[in-house]
């Protein structure tokens, strides 16, 4: 269990008096996809929110890759290797697939103070940026407006910005929400293959691709977890039955 | 390539750039053909006041940030090349440096001044958004009207005369004529200058930051330092485009700056069409022309105009620039950044 990616002990987080992150721990390991699943308002969101940097926690720690991230702003942490896709889709409408792209790459190759070269056909941009496209199957989509995109389009343009980052950890907030079975089956496909190179944070309520993506598991329950283990084991443990595949 | 489809950087897209230049660059030889010098009057206005609404929307179109203080930061442009041109004339130095009615001189010294008041204005307003941005601006506007009022040696609220001779370099620009095409020649340069920045990384990263703030941060982006530069950016444009009016109608007044002004300068961004960086060009040009016209029919012009404005804006979502991009055959101007 040495040198994890990603290290959290004891992180809380209140909405008034609205325990939303409860005591949470989790040790995610290097190239893991660890699967986060949990009832509706369990806090799966708030947690990875707090992860990406867009909540501040009440109280814990957050250590990427070693390094005590708690304090550091969302942007900062963006550039340390935290890559986060929405469960609500975020996009710029007038922005097109490939513009989403390229602006993940421009973030990550210092800053964008840079005001005369016209970032379009900028072939170190556009070039890694067509890679990531390339990977969630949006290629023949790349100048189709983010406004104009399908929701299962969209989604894999979420996930395309967040690769383009190149991130040390995917986070990945319920990728497959409002997914058609068709749809869904080829994004759990398409996490089959990035879960060989990237470490992931997987929120997802299709319990299936869950158990036939997760290396571990862990059961967020009231803002915390009470489980953490092999597939297999979480399907067999009694309490997680009770508290969430008991239905 | 065809991934440049939305937003292209050919000649399509500046076309219509190219167009208003030229336009307003015959407007002198219809006011000869016609003896009316007062056209090229009219004309010189409408220049300075495009330059101004293509700076604002710099920032109201391209940053998402509606700012109510550019009159006070153009007012002040023109301050600067008035209290240089007063210095001159009378020939009393300020702070131990000569005056000077010299544009070459006065209109850098402009930009300067402006942008550095930009940048303070920026520092502060920039950490609220939305209501909150619009009341700080709002209020920075007020300051520096009130600070013109107060400049009693600069003829406080009656405004400041330039009685010396404008010049650039060798040139008299006391030329009507020559003026014109100098203040043409920065409108060009404006819109040339920032249709490229808009373009670059810089601009796609604000551009961003304007419609999806937590998007551009989850990627890395930082909003706030970008969306600094382009106040800093917009401010000495518009520095440059104050400095222009003082010294093209040898005057600057607290009335140029009031905050009134700056509503008319969002006024003509939002008319001509904030999806594009000419169209408030256009927007400037339909203002200072209508306002002309109506005001010498009926002393209730600004009913008229005000049904005018939202007629257009209702009527075109795009502003004026979408009549042009009809005539240019395009669907609509929402993602043409010409
Ligand atoms: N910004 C917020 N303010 C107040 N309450 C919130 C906020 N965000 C989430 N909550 C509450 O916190 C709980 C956890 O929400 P969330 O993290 O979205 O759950 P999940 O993603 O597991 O469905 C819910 O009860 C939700 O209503
Ligand atoms: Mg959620």
């Amino acid at each position: 269990m040495a040198d994890p990616i990603l290290a959290v002990e004891c992180l809380m987080k209140s909405f008034g008096g609205l325990r939303a992150t409860n005591d949470l721990s989790i040790a995610v390991e290097r190239g893991e996809c660890h699967a986060i699943i949990g009832p509706n308002g369990a806090g799966k969101t708030t947690f990875i929110s707090q992860l990406q940097g867009m909540l501040r926690p009440d109280a814990g720690a957050i250590r990427l890759d070693g390094q005590d991230i708690t304090r550091e702003p969302a942007h900062v942490r963006a550039r340390l290797g935290i890559a986060r896709s929405f469960q609500i889709t975020s996009l710029v409408p007038d922005f097109s697939v490939l513009d989403h792209a390229a602006l993940a790459v421009q973030a990550r190759s210092g800053h964008s103070f840079r005001f005369w070269r016209p970032a379009r056909g900028d072939a170190a941009l556009t070039g890694p940026a067509r890679d990531a496209l390339a990977t969630v199957g949006l290629s023949p989509r790349a100048t189709t407006l983010a406004r104009d995109l399908s929701h299962g389009e969209a989604r894999q343009l979420e996930l395309a910005i967040a690769i383009a980052q190149k991130p040390k950890l995917l986070l990945l907030d319920e990728p497959m929400a409002g997914m058609g079975r068709k749809d869904g089956a080829a994004m759990t496909r398409l996490l089959a293959e990035l879960k060989k190179d990237y470490s992931i944070i997987l929120v997802e309520h299709d319990m299936q691709a869950v158990f036939s993506l997760a290396d571990r598991i862990s059961v967020l329950v009231a803002g915390h977890v009470i489980k953490t283990g092999a597939p297999d084991e979480i399907r067999n443990d009694p309490d997680v039955r009770a508290a969430y595949l008991g239905h | 390539m065809a991934d440049r489809a939305p937003i292209g950087s050919g000649w399509r897209e500046r076309a219509p750039a190219v167009l208003i230049v030229f336009l307003l660059a015959a407007t002198p030889l219809v006011a000869r053909a016609l003896g009316d010098p007062f056209i090229v009057k009219v004309a010189t206005r409408v220049v300075v006041f495009a330059i101004a609404a293509v700076a604002l929307n710099f920032v109201v179109g391209f940053g998402g940030l509606v700012s109510l203080c550019h009159a006070g930061l153009f007012g002040v442009g023109g301050y600067v090349v008035g209290v240089l041109a007063w210095h001159d004339f009378n020939a009393e130095p300020l702070l131990f440096l000569p005056g000077t009615s010299n544009l070459l001189v006065s209109i850098p010294a402009a930009a300067v001044v402006v942008g550095l008041l930009a940048a303070i204005v920026g520092a502060i307003s920039l950490r609220t958004s939305g209501p909150y941005f619009l009341m700080i601006t709002l209020a920075f506007n007020q300051m520096f009207y009130y600070g013109a009022v107060a400049l009693q040696k600069y003829g406080g609220e009656d405004g400041l005369q330039i009685m010396s001779n404008v010049t650039l370099g060798p040139f008299d620009m006391s030329d009507r004529y020559r003026f014109f095409y100098l203040a043409l020649a920065f409108l060009a340069a404006a819109m040339f200058v920032l249709g490229r920045v808009v373009r670059s990384r810089f601009g796609m990263a604000l551009r961003a930051a304007s419609r999806n703030e937590t998007r551009v941060i989850a990627v890395g982006v930082d909003p706030w330092r970008y969306r600094l530069v382009a106040f800093v950016i917009s401010g000495v444009v518009v520095g440059i485009a104050g400095a222009l009016l003082a010294a093209g109608q040898q005057f600057i007044s607290p009335v140029d700056m009031g905050w009134d002004r700056s509503g008319d300068l969002v006024v003509m961004t939002v008319l001509g069409g904030i999806g594009s960086v000419w169209g408030p060009a256009l927007g400037a040009a339909a203002f200072v022309v209508l306002e002309l016209v109506l005001s010498s029919w009926t002393s209730h012009w600004q009913l008229a105009f005000g049904l005018l404005v939202i007629l257009i804006v209702v009527g075109l979502r795009g502003g004026l620039a979408d009549l042009g991009a009809l005539a240019f055959g395009r669907r609509g101007t929402e993602t043409a950044h010409g």
